[in-house]
């Protein structure tokens, strides 16, 4: 009986300093919001709890100051939102030919969608760039959305799950006469719904922190995403540290407040891609 | 006539797939092949090419910058691998003990850092890594006599900062991935080992680690990718794509400064289709070695 308690103890112990250490950065941030930016600039992010410099200045100014972050933050949720709904819709149309039939080529398209999972996107970035050149879509949304839409990851999870739908559902429905497209929306779809959840937690949080492509592609201020404006703010000359840093502090709160209300649809996503089926 | 057509059950898969067809041919085979060719071109965006042949590649074996690159990307990619998989699979196996207290509190406070933004955490490790004496890791080590220390302008130091970022963002979701490979081992096999009177310590060695192969190997396969793709991270401590001395240069780093600073489209392809070659070898070579090929089930 003691050694158990022991090793209770010594876990628990472990695990809570792991813990401190993962959470420290989110402290220091959180406490640097209520501080004036120049503090930031003078003595770097650290964990001085000093309430004589503390204040709702930032807070203020995030909430009332004339910048662009609403926009940023605007522009971002829209993307989200879009981006989360085309690909989700697209991936389980095409996981759902994959999943339902039986036709030539086949297992050549699927080993394609394998390969896409394993091309680093980043080698695409130039080429991809003078595409969207080419086609005139520079600084648009649609530059962002489309390469994306038919998402290799969310295809294979989708069609892992519809394995588990019994083929007889397709079957009635051909039997009721409906047509081939008229059973994957009103049979099949409802089906899908719990997979969707995991789905569009692991793209809208992709779509949410994406970075790169639209860094690239977006040169309009007033389309700029949260991370890129964010990114404008950190000047070597630091004049704009109070809105960085309350701003990056308020960026994370959506997020997080989706996560604790939603944390085994994150956890389903996340790892979906790691359990073998 | 048409709709008839578009209805067949023969037909109707291949609409149900077309978009990924489309977006497979203008989106991934288009820009592969384009890339590759670029890499035998001396072209700048809007621009008539020239073929080169392998000029591109013969310049990129003598180019100092790009072996520094390459040697980062390279560095850092072990680094994490040394780190992001033997400890997130020991806290996994650890927290999944019967002992433990308060197991979904830690996990979802281990999974906090992967909600955040690469620009964001890469803020906030930037200024925690600041060279000031008050600005978080120096003060600490101010508390043991250590005199405040440039981190981001030497290169220990600076990749210290970055495989701290790394390790401080991906421990939590390596640490599930191995604990959803955990759940698919059945508790039988301990209880058979108990009775045959294993220490935990071959629990551990002899049921454990086999029976989370397949995990590690995927774990494994998205870290080698993701390390050797590494770039914003750098961008974001070095606030831009340059670093003193090119300590934080990373491969895709000099790609995007090559082709979008610099506007060199075919020297930059190039840098993209080693970077390829090389992610495909290492990890074909990891596959093979860990017998994927051999047995499909």
């Amino acid at each position: 009986m003691r050694r158990e308690t022991l090793v209770k103890i010594i876990l628990l112990i472990l695990f809570s300093i792991l813990c401190f250490l993962i959470l420290v950065p989110f402290y220091a941030v959180t406490i640097a919001s209520f501080k004036p930016g120049e503090d930031l600039i003078r003595y770097g992010l650290n964990l001085k709890f000093d309430l004589s410099v503390m204040s709702l200045d930032n807070f203020a100014y995030l909430f009332t100051g004339d910048h662009s972050y609403f926009m940023w933050f605007f522009n971002s949720l829209l993307l989200t939102v879009v981006q989360v709904t085309l690909t989700l819709l697209v991936s389980a149309t095409v996981a759902y030919g994959f999943a339902a039939y039986d036709f030539i080529g086949k297992n050549f398209l699927f080993i394609c969608v394998l390969l896409i999972m394993m091309v680093p996107f980043e080698i695409l970035l130039l080429p991809l760039y003078s595409l969207t050149y080419n086609l005139g879509l520079m600084n648009t949304y649609s530059a962002i959305v489309l390469p994306g839409i038919a998402s290799a990851a969310t295809i294979f999870f989708f069609r892992q799950y519809l394995r588990g739908v019994p083929k007889e559902m397709i079957a009635a429905g051909r039997v009721d006469g409906a047509s081939e497209y008229g059973i994957y929306v009103r049979l099949i779809l409802p089906v899908m719904k719990p997979s969707f959840a995991a789905m569009a937690i692991l793209n809208g949080m992709n779509s949410w922190n994406n970075f790169l492509w639209p860094f690239m592609v977006l040169s309009d201020d007033r389309k700029y995403t949260l991370p890129i404006g964010l990114k404008t703010l950190l000047t070597p000359y630091g004049n704009n540290y109070d809105l960085l840093i309350v701003g990056s502090f308020f960026s994370i709160i959506p997020i997080f407040i989706l996560f604790m209300a939603f944390q085994k649809y994150f956890i389903d996503g996340m790892t979906a891609g790691a359990v073998k089926g | 006539m048409i709709k008839k057509f578009l209805y067949s059950q023969k037909v109707a898969p291949y609409v149900f797939v077309l978009p990924f067809i489309l977006v497979f041919l203008v989106f991934w085979v288009f820009p592969l092949g384009s890339s590759f060719s670029m890499s035998f071109q001396k072209t700048q965006l809007g621009q008539e090419a020239d073929w080169v042949g392998l000029a591109n590649y013969g310049k990129l074996m003598g180019d100092g910058i790009f072996l520094k690159a390459v040697t980062n990307s390279a560095i850092y990619m072990v680094l994490t691998l040394l780190i992001l998989i033997p400890f997130p699979m020991l806290f996994a196996v650890l927290i999944n003990n019967k002992f433990m207290w308060g197991r979904e509190f830690f996990k979802s406070s281990f999974f906090f850092p992967a909600l955040t933004s690469v620009v964001v955490a890469g803020t906030i490790f930037r200024l925690m890594f600041g060279e000031m004496e008050g600005s978080l890791i120096n003060s600490i080590l101010g508390w043991f006599g250590i005199d405040p220390v440039k981190f981001l302008k030497g290169q220990v130091t600076g990749f210290i900062a970055l495989v701290a970022l790394a390790t401080w963002r991906w421990t939590g979701v390596n640490m599930l991935y191995f604990l959803s490979g955990l759940k698919n081992i059945p508790g039988e096999y301990y209880e058979a080992a108990s009775i045959d009177g294993a220490s935990a310590f071959q629990k551990f060695t002899k049921i454990t680690m086999p029976l989370l192969k397949p995990t590690t190997i995927y774990v494994l396969t998205i870290s080698i990718y993701a390390g050797l793709a590494m770039f914003i991270e750098s961008m974001m401590l070095w606030n831009g794509n340059n670093s003193p001395k090119n300590i934080g240069l990373t491969i895709v780093g000099y790609l995007y400064r090559q082709g979008i600073e610099k506007n060199n489209l075919g020297y930059a392809a190039a840098v993209g289709i080693v970077l390829l070659a090389i992610t495909m070898i290492i990890n074909l070579t990891q596959l093979k070695l860990s017998g994927m090929f051999k047995k499909e089930d």
